[in-house]
């Protein structure tokens, strides 16, 4: 891999921050975006804007080529058996709060939903939402002193009740990994749907989705190279159908007299309303990019940094890393011992280190660890083990100013 | 003295750094002498909005001045807070409600009064002229 060409590829890597060059650590909340990405934004509004799908006219008939076309590579990154199980949102929660309203009047007050306690905040207050409507029961898996699911109650809690299971595919806030394709195996026994959350994951391998079985699964483009304000949500084709549209609107009709309105049919019948054509074109944009570096160099060369900053932050005394699973992402949440994260983090930034401090939209994880939050780094293949050095003198020069 | 005066003496004394770094140490070092909360007014009903750290403000009148104090988890939160307190504190309320701010400009922390950062300290000032404003009445 030519770290110093990508690097090239992302002109915000070249600025400085107070007075430093910029050193950016806070990639599970969002990636940076390559000029290709930014080019083709630009592209879209300068040569062939248009409203999609009902346009006689040239351009917009361009607008939805290019639209489809981005399904259609979404589709194949993902593995995914039709384009039409590819729905277009403007991202994880949007994707989330579609399939918790089709469940909605899916369920009710008898039936259960397992979520684990590895969840962002986005992934829980929906659910909640439902059962408060629906009477149906939430149960959690709680996870281990490693960050990890504990699979022993899952088993114990998975029944026949259950409806559905929702899971990130990797923790936010930990970067633990979760054994995704053995949740959705015990839950297909029980005849309970699973719900993949893949916002963490995407950015880090490539998932096959026809191969993990899995009857929804999620991601934001932002988290890979893309834009933000569009996502995709799979659903197999027997879920979409039986689920209620989500809004009403143009595009997800296909008939409508004051009496009654037929809805179009899939993917249309879930987006509403003019979609963002331009970010979904920049999506599949973002996944030609990271599929031409390719998914196994980004993971081995991620692992690396992964495995080279873990050693050096270890080597600080009264350092403490949260959720050592052996299988996660690239991500360190760390607290140092009388310090708060919010003063390391405060004080990084002033060496143009970019981390992000916090629950990490994960309370439920920090009340786990007994913790108010943590400093998070979380690297991209785009980062240097250079980069890595600097975190670790700066991390110092902070610590002993703290101390 | 006044809280233009004591504004004054503090952006003098900030002048003196000649990096963020020093400027830094002295403000975590202005955060060790804090007035610091009572114990028993260290309570979730004190505590500021927003904050990713804890921060406690309480204040009282006494002959007819406004006291503050406070406490927070983070250093920084704690050492800017102590900035506030030293030209607030033990002034009229009056003299609180009409005061001006630019000195946290001056001293080159203004950064860390912007509405969209997750410290507080806008809360924080704006709970400061709320008791000044109760006082006031009194």
């Amino acid at each position: 891999m030519d770290i110093a060409k990508i690097r090239n590829d992302f002109p915000i890597l070249k600025r400085k921050v107070n007075g430093n060059n910029f050193i950016y650590l806070d990639n599970a909340a969002t990636s940076q975006k390559p000029n290709l990405v930014i080019d083709s934004i630009s592209d879209y509004y300068k040569n062939y804007n248009s409203n999609i799908h009902r346009g006689v006219h040239t351009v917009s008939q361009e607008a939805t080529d290019a639209y489809e076309n981005a399904r259609i590579k979404i589709q194949k990154h993902f593995n995914v058996k039709n384009s039409y199980e590819v729905i277009l949102t403007s991202g994880t929660t949007h994707s989330i709060n579609l399939v918790a309203n089709g469940f909605l009047e899916i369920l009710n007050e008898n039936d259960e939903i397992i979520i684990s306690g590895l969840e962002h905040h986005s992934n829980i207050v929906p659910w909640q939402m439902m059962a408060e409507k629906n009477g149906a029961k939430i149960k959690i898996i709680p996870i281990n002193e490693n960050g990890e699911l504990d699979m022993k109650v899952y088993d114990s809690i998975l029944s026949n009740k259950t409806k559905l299971v929702f899971v990130n595919h990797v923790s936010n806030a930990l970067g633990t990994v979760n054994p995704i394709k053995k949740i959705i195996d015990k839950a297909h026994k029980l005849g309970a749907a699973v719900l993949v959350d893949g916002a963490q994951a995407s950015a880090h391998f490539k998932t096959d989705l026809q191969k993990l079985n899995v009857d929804f699964y999620t991601t934001s483009a932002h988290k890979l190279c893309g834009p933000t304000g569009i996502g995709m949500l799979f659903g197999k084709e027997k879920w979409l159908k039986k689920m209620p549209p989500y809004q009403g609107g143009g595009e997800m009709i296909s008939d409508v007299t004051f009496e009654k309105t037929t809805y179009a049919d899939l993917p249309h019948k879930f987006e509403a309303g003019t979609p963002n054509v331009c970010g979904a074109i920049a999506f599949g944009v973002a996944l030609d990019y990271l599929n031409d570096i390719g998914f196994e160099v980004i993971e081995n060369y991620e692992n690396s940094l992964l495995k080279y900053a873990t050693e050096k932050l270890k080597s600080i005394s009264k350092l403490k890393i949260y959720g050592e699973s052996k299988d996660k992402t690239s991500v360190i949440s760390f607290n140092v011992k009388g310090i708060h994260a919010y003063d390391i983090g405060t004080l990084l930034d002033k060496f143009g280190i970019a981390v992000r401090t916090g629950q990490h939209c994960a309370q439920p994880v920090m009340d786990h660890f007994g913790i108010s939050g943590t400093v998070r780094v979380s690297f991209s293949f785009y980062n240097t083990k250079e980069e890595i050095d600097k975190l670790y003198d700066s991390l110092n020069r902070v610590l002993s100013m703290l101390g | 003295m006044e809280i233009k005066k004591i504004q004054d003496e503090i952006i003098e004394e900030f002048s003196l750094f000649e990096d963020w770094m020093q400027k830094y140490e002295y403000m975590i070092e202005l955060g060790k002498s804090i007035e610091l909360i009572d114990p028993k007014n260290k309570i979730d009903s004190n505590l500021i909005k927003g904050c990713q750290s804890k921060l406690w403000l309480f204040a009282e009148l006494k002959n007819g001045k406004i006291i503050y104090s406070a406490d927070s988890e983070a250093i920084i939160t704690k050492g800017i807070a102590a900035v506030l307190l030293r030209a607030f504190s033990n002034q009229t309320p009056l003299d609180v409600l009409s005061a001006d701010l630019s000195y946290i400009d001056q001293i080159g922390l203004k950064e860390h009064l912007s509405p969209t950062r997750a410290n507080g300290l806008v809360s924080m000032i704006k709970q400061m002229k709320y008791y000044a404003l109760a006082y006031s009445n009194k």
